[in-house]
């Protein structure tokens, strides 16, 4: 930088500016979101026309395939964003999310399988088909209502919203914090997919529920309810993204923070902090919830297996790739690891448990803060970010700030 | 027939005209100082696995008054406070706020809404959060889920903010995160929040420790400035610190009071000297 042309310099140093300004928007609590839900909206929309409208041999026809891929993908980038609220901004690490996903799904589960009516394999208009294999004579009681579908949207919320109360009032009303608290999540999760494998929990036993027909009158196996599908998970991504953003920018948002960083603290300054801890885990619980409601119908099936530990802690790998506590970093992480999980597995099926590991290793021990962290650190060594900041502290800060790191 | 007349003696208590059933009296309330003592302490006893951390203590606070606590390690004074803010349940005692509120019938969230403020020994403070977010967060209201969620700071709270900048001197970092302050600057943010909170009493424990002489100097300015508005009780153990604000100073051991009065009163006290200061006079 010794002898530079003024006018290149300063071209170059506006690039730097402006690059400089677009990364530090996004170091700004919750912004870099505004963006992605912009990407995100861009992305479905064009490859919801791009299957419907153009014919199948254009270069750009996106195949139904990978529309329910998508779909898929954004369900778990919505489990991922579940996982970060409370464990990005309020450091309760869940390791059984999955268990309030699953639920969610098999709400939606129970209701696309009463659509199916008489034409499964046994032909009953009542009863399920793994209910005639069982030689049940009727539905069994929880199972009534299911085929409305508010009432099974409704249940699908309330069961995992009230499991994750409860759990969560005991848990945090006995302050359990740290790794009892994440062992407890995991056995919960584990203890009910123990209880789904069982036939006599009228769950489908170990093959779930599956062979879905339609919804809302819609054919499940169609285009269209395919794009449909993927465009409301879409929508219901970006609500949910647009609400946690505005949860985590207003007081309670910082009190959460609080309780994270200091939990006494808040407390002597009279936050009743397990009340704050057991809402916000509800309101994770039911976004995970909803991402299992619409995983459902576009994977066709639901079984215990969603309700593996391996599964939550999967969510968790997500969320550390991408970046704790930005809500954006997750939704990428979820999208970005998934990809991957589909590319591996299809080169080397076997391979894919060994890259996951590593790449949590990698994660953990090079980018503490995630991809997210990465973007603040590559924005935080620009040379106006450095001086601005300077300009913000006064030198005596400096010198007592480097005291109090001695 | 006796079970039936201790029943009767309940229901006919429960319907008393002179009362009112607890579940109606209001959570806030101020307590009542009209006995001119803020602080009512008898014969709290608390004990650890057999270690007696308080021993039958007995002290009375005045309104308005700046307090110094003092005593060797295991004396109690942070168990004293635990006890006080509801962190700790003691076996045997009474604690009450005034004349009216009862300690020990509260939790810490709600001792902290009664008033009572309390600074931890290590600076404790919301580091991800800028200097004016943590006061933000220390104002007095409502403090449940919901108002929080809705809550938006008003043009006087903004005031009180800038005044409580004011009187802990970081109106320069202000937007600066409180995670990048000095040991001495937390000190005095953490003094900030409890005073954003406007308390009527204030629990002080170590407001001095880590920091520069000239930084103590402005710390002992600050508390004594306190005094008269709110009620301060510090714990500290720079004896110069306390000499330099203190006008009663009570000292423990061993989980009781072993002697209160001036600096001078105490220092020449018998029993302190025996105890406490013999090494160093």
């Amino acid at each position: 930088m010794i002898r530079v042309n003024p006018a290149l310099n300063t071209v170059v140093k506006n690039v730097w500016s402006t690059v400089g300004s677009v990364l530090s928007n996004l170091r700004q609590p919750g912004k870099g979101s505004s963006m992605l839900v912009g990407v995100l909206l861009v992305t479905t929309l064009a490859m919801s026309a791009a299957n419907l409208l153009l014919p199948v041999d254009s270069p750009l026809y996106v195949s139904t395939y990978t529309i329910t891929l998508m779909g898929k993908y954004l369900c778990f980038a919505m489990l991922a964003m579940a996982v970060d609220i409370i464990w990005g901004y309020c450091g309760i690490l869940s390791l059984g999310h999955g268990a309030f996903f699953a639920l969610g799904g098999y709400g939606m589960g129970m209701y696309l399988m009463r659509q199916i009516g008489d034409r499964g394999v046994y032909g009953n208009p009542d009863l399920p088909d793994f209910m005639v294999f069982l030689n049940w004579q009727e539905l069994p009681w929880y199972w009534s209502g299911m085929d409305q579908f508010w009432f099974a949207v409704l249940m699908a919320l309330a069961v995992p919203g009230l499991l994750a109360f409860v759990f969560g009032w005991l848990a945090f009303r006995s302050r359990v914090t740290g790794v009892y608290l994440s062992i407890m999540t995991q056995a919960l999760t584990y203890a009910l997919m123990l209880a789904f494998f069982r036939n006599e929990m009228g769950f489908g036993g170990n093959n779930g529920l599956t062979d879905f027909k339609d919804i809302l009158g819609f054919d499940l196996q169609s285009d269209a309810t395919r794009v449909g599908l993927l465009l409301v998970t879409t929508l219901l991504l970006v609500i949910a993204i647009l609400t946690s953003r505005a949860i985590v920018q207003s007081r309670l948002g910082r009190v959460i923070v609080a309780v994270r960083d200091a939990e006494a603290r808040s407390r002597f300054l009279g936050y009743r902090t397990e009340h704050y801890k057991v809402w916000l885990f509800v309101y994770s619980a039911l976004i995970a919830a909803v991402a299992g409601m619409l995983y459902v119908p576009q994977v066709g099936i639901i079984n215990p297996g969603e309700f593996s530990p391996l599964n939550s802690i999967e969510v968790v790998v997500w969320v550390a790739v991408g970046g704790r506590g930005t809500l954006y970093g997750a939704i990428v992480g979820a999208l970005l690891v998934n990809y991957a999980k589909t590319r591996f597995t299809a080169i080397m099926p076997d391979g894919w448990l060994f890259a996951l590991g590593a790449l949590f290793v990698i994660v953990t021990v090079y980018l503490p803060q995630g991809l997210a962290g990465l973007l603040q650190r590559f924005s935080g060594d620009k040379p106006e970010q450095a001086a601005g900041r300077e300009l913000d502290s006064d030198a005596s800060n400096g010198v007592s700030g480097r005291e109090a790191n001695a | 027939m006796n079970s039936l007349n201790e029943f009767t003696g309940q229901a006919r208590e429960l319907m008393r005209r002179d009362t009112t059933w607890p579940f109606l009296v209001p959570r806030r309330r101020s307590p009542d100082v009209s006995k001119n003592v803020i602080l009512y302490l008898e014969g709290l006893s608390v004990s650890f696995d057999g270690f007696k951390a308080l021993n039958d203590l007995n002290l009375y606070v005045n309104d308005g008054e700046l307090r110094c606590l003092i005593g060797a390690n295991g004396a109690g004074k942070t168990t004293l406070m635990d006890v006080i803010t509801g962190k700790t349940q003691c076996d045997s005692g009474s604690a009450w706020f005034g004349q009216n509120i009862d300690l020990l019938a509260h939790d810490e969230a709600e001792i902290a809404q009664l008033g009572i403020g309390r600074k931890f020994q290590k600076p404790t403070v919301f580091e991800a959060h800028t200097v004016f977010h943590n006061l933000e967060l220390s104002l007095q209201g409502s403090k449940g889920v919901w108002s929080a969620l809705t809550a938006k700071l008003s043009g006087a709270e903004r005031d009180r903010i800038d005044e409580v900048l004011n009187i802990i001197g970081l109106e320069k970092a202000r937007f600066q995160m409180a995670g990048a302050l000095s040991h001495g600057q937390k000190q005095w943010l953490e003094i900030g929040m409890l005073l954003a909170a406007e308390p009527r009493l204030l629990l002080v424990d170590e407001p001095v420790a880590g920091m520069t002489a000239e930084e103590t100097e402005r710390t002992a300015e600050l508390l004594t400035s306190l005094a008269g508005k709110h009620t301060v009780i510090v714990v500290e153990h720079d004896m110069e610190f306390v000499r330099s604000i203190a006008r009663t100073v009570t000292v423990l051991h061993q989980g009781s009071v072993l002697a209160e009065g001036t600096m001078d009163q105490v220092q020449n006290n018998r029993d302190v000297i025996e105890v406490y200061l013999g090494e160093e006079a």
